[in-house]
């Protein structure tokens, strides 16, 4: 089993946290991890990227061209993280615009449920519930419950399976 | 055993702990920043007592450390790569004096650089300072290596580096925990005139020492390089760090395991004694994979062989050897033909993304936005830290290094007002963190020479870039307890400053008042330097206890589009539909500060509600 992923979004939007919850699915399930994460000045604000390695991988880079699925918190990213993944990978965009891949409008989705940050989960749930992931919906659950701080819980589950259902 | 999804930085802070290391200093710096905040995290389950400090740089924290290590506890400090600039006076010599408990120095390189103001490599520092160096290829090794390296620094009594790299420090990956040793050593410092004054008279003789511990260390058996691949196959690579990762995953990808050796130099300075030799009876063509400098090709240089790599430009000279660039380097090595491009999703180049901003609401923006309207033709020197970002808002003019700014203020007073009695305004901005860090010396200098500036103090009461560390003013110890408070304004007034305000700069006007007061000062008869602090708490900072009054903001149908809400003020939260000639907010992202109010010259920008 072997998984490469990019996670893409603007600095605030909650990219690190996704590509935590992601791994940590992938650590419960005795998986070989690796990710790696952007810090520092890039991330107020500016475009951010994440990558998860899951299965037996010596580094946490992704090569141009080898990405399996990436998950895009922004469209505005698409053009600077896109070519990173192949030509049959599985895309997940967080826009209402119809494109040559999956799709969400999970920024409106979370601004329904009262907190915009929420669009992360929301577009996973979405994936995990098409299955471009390697993990399943309870899987990540479980994640979710282990990593958020505890008064985030119930939200954040509330926001996966919303997407989940979409 | 327990496996933990741990990133680099996290891994070399358990690893501390685990290896019964009892004294911890550090100053943060990306990408070194989040390791002490890891050993804070298992320092409950150490045996003995520890001690963490968050020191006022890093040369400090390299001497308080070292001292520990004097008494025979295992001591750690740790920084970024510029951050060894700092120390560099007490790393060199204590190579020479030796430590007598294991004393490792983390320091993080930042090829790429991702945030950092050079590219430089610690290892060659290393080399130069002859002080032996391990270089990790993932978070799980780093953490064996703090063990290795403490062990080793006790048994040569020599301090011994740790340098993991950007890749390593930020990337995440499955980890065992491990017990906590307890060494349960009590300090015991034995005099040593000879050894630990050390005068002229005595240094010969140690750096003879130190030549033959690194001998006697370049035999060690546990840091031979170790190798992957056929065994004497006519090409290998000889790795280390990051580069053995991703050429590892590379040679896998391209089903090129069986045709090449691969070496992981785990140790680059001093470079395993036989390697050399035996590379060169083995191999006909060897490639050195390293960033970011040429440590390990420098020391296989010469050996009648060739020797590819940086120096000989078969890699690049600078930059991260990213899975992208090393693919192209194999492709040329291993003389293949360029396989049809993969390229997915989109075949152009990638596009630029989204550049980094202050962030909406922050005090800084403010504080910028205040002096380049005050002071339209000002000189704006400023420094390291998130007002970097004010470059954006054609506020900050020069970056440096931690604490240049005043100097370099200064240096532009100077250079001006020899050539007669009027002078350009001179606004320095320096942080709070970075003033205590470098500021304070400057400042000093730049009252005695009697430079006639402006120094905005900018003061949101955290290390704001690196992750919210305290600052001495903040009097929070690095485990959260209290400690005690050091005021910057009353270090300014023992500066022998002789102007200084304190003002919020959300109160644009007000603020800008006292910088108008501040530049009368410097012009008047008996003026100097005139220091502003600019004071208001990072949004940031969840430590902040008081939040700040919300304003909820609107944009009026009034607005004629001029854009300077967004190009000058350049608040994320705000965007401009230049079709349209109408700006709008984007209350996602807006925090209500109020602040935009005062920015727009129609006064279409108002509080909700109309009431102004």
């Amino acid at each position: 089993m072997k998984q490469q992923i990019i996670v893409s979004g603007m600095g605030g939007q909650g990219v690190l946290f996704l590509t935590r919850i992601i791994a940590g699915a992938g650590v419960d399930m005795g998986l070989e991890i690796f990710t790696s994460e952007t810090h520092g000045m890039a991330q107020r604000g500016g475009s951010v990227i994440s990558t998860v390695k899951v299965g037996r991988f010596h580094s946490p880079l992704i090569r141009s061209g080898q990405g399996d699925v990436g998950i895009f918190l922004h469209p505005q990213n698409l053009p600077v993280h896109g070519h990173l993944l192949r030509l049959d990978a599985r895309v997940l965009v967080n826009t209402p615009e119809k494109g040559p891949w999956y799709h969400l409008d999970a920024t409106a989705m979370a601004t329904e449920m009262g907190s915009p940050v929420l669009a992360n989960l929301i577009l996973l749930g979405y994936g995990v519930g098409k299955s471009l992931f390697f993990c399943s919906p309870q899987q990540v659950e479980r994640a979710i419950e282990t990593i958020s701080p505890e008064r985030f819980v119930e939200n954040n589950l509330k926001a996966f399976r919303r997407g989940l259902d979409a | 055993m327990k496996q933990q999804l741990l990133m680099g930085n996290e891994a070399i802070g358990r690893g501390l702990v685990e290896a019964g290391c009892t004294f911890v200093s550090a100053y943060p710096g990306t990408p070194s920043s989040e390791i002490l905040g890891a050993v804070t995290t298992s320092m409950d389950e150490a045996g003995s007592p520890m001690h963490v400090e968050w020191s006022v740089n890093e040369k400090v924290a390299f001497e308080s450390a070292l001292a520990a290590s004097y008494t025979g506890k295992r001591a750690a400090v740790i920084m970024k790569q510029v951050g060894l600039n700092v120390a560099a006076d007490p790393f060199t010599r204590s190579t020479y004096l030796g430590v007598k408990g294991g004393f490792v120095v983390v320091v993080a390189d930042d090829p790429g650089p991702h945030s950092s103001q050079t590219e430089q490599d610690t290892r060659l520092f290393c080399l130069f300072a002859k002080a032996p160096v391990l270089d990790p290829a993932s978070p799980a090794e780093a953490r064996d290596m703090v063990t290795e390296a403490l062990e080793l620094s006790e048994r040569y009594e020599i301090p011994v580096v740790l340098r993991p790299t950007t890749r390593i420090c930020h990337s995440r990956q499955n980890v065992d925990l491990r017990p906590v040793q307890d060494l349960e050593r009590k300090a015991v410092f034995e005099k040593n005139p000879g050894r630990w004054v050390a005068t002229p008279a005595f240094l010969t003789g140690l750096h003879g020492e130190l030549n033959d511990k690194l001998h006697r260390i370049s035999g060690e058996e546990r840091f031979q390089p170790t190798a992957t691949g056929p065994g004497r196959a006519e090409c290998c690579i000889v790795a280390s760090g990051i580069a053995h990762a991703n050429v590892s995953d590379l040679l896998e990808e391209m089903g090129l395991g069986d045709r090449v050796d691969l070496y992981q130099v785990r140790m680059p300075f001093p470079l395993p004694r036989d390697f050399a030799r035996n590379l060169a009876r083995d191999h006909e063509k060897i490639l050195v994979l390293e960033e970011p400098d040429a440590v390990i090709e420098l020391q296989l240089q010469g050996k009648d062989k060739n020797i590819l790599g940086r120096l000989t430009g078969h890699v690049p000279g600078q930059g991260e050897l990213t899975p992208d660039v090393l693919h192209t380097i194999l492709l040329d090595f291993l003389d293949l033909p360029e396989k049809k491009k993969n390229g997915g999703l989109q075949q152009n180049p990638p596009a630029r993304g989204r550049r980094p901003s202050l962030c909406p609401g922050c005090p800084h923006r403010a504080s910028f936005y205040a002096i380049k309207k005050t002071f339209p033709k000002g000189i704006y020197p400023s420094d390291i830290g998130c007002y970097t970002l004010g470059m954006n808002l054609g506020a900050v003019d020069t970056c440096h290094c931690m604490g240049a700014c005043i100097s370099q203020g200064a240096g532009f007073y100077h250079a001006h007002a020899q050539d007669g009695d009027d002078f350009p305004t001179i606004v320095v901005t320096i942080g709070d963190s970075t003033f205590f860090h470098a500021g304070i010396p400057a400042l000093i200098n730049a009252v005695v020479q009697k430079a006639r500036i402006i120094v905005t103090i900018l003061d949101n009461s955290t290390t704001a870039m690196t992750g919210q560390q305290p600052t001495p003013q903040h009097g929070v110890l690095a485990d959260g307890s209290p400690g005690n408070r050091v005021v910057i304004e009353d270090i300014v007034r023992a500066c022998g400053v002789g102007f200084l305000k304190i003002g919020d700069p959300y109160d644009l006007e007000g603020f800008s008042t006292l910088l108008r007061e501040a530049d009368s000062f410097i012009r008047s008869e008996k003026g100097g330097v005139a220091v502003v602090i600019a004071r208001h708490p990072c949004l940031m900072d969840r430590k902040n206890p008081a939040r700040q009054e919300r304003i909820p903001m609107e944009i009026l149908d009034d607005c004629v589009g001029c854009g300077i809400c967004v190009q000058q003020f350049e608040c994320p939260a705000i965007t401009l539909d230049e079709k349209e000639k109408q700006a709008h907010i984007d209350q996602v992202l807006c925090v209500e500060c109020g602040v935009c109010e005062t920015v727009c010259p129609t006064g279409s920008i108002v509080r909700k509600g109309g009431a102004k």
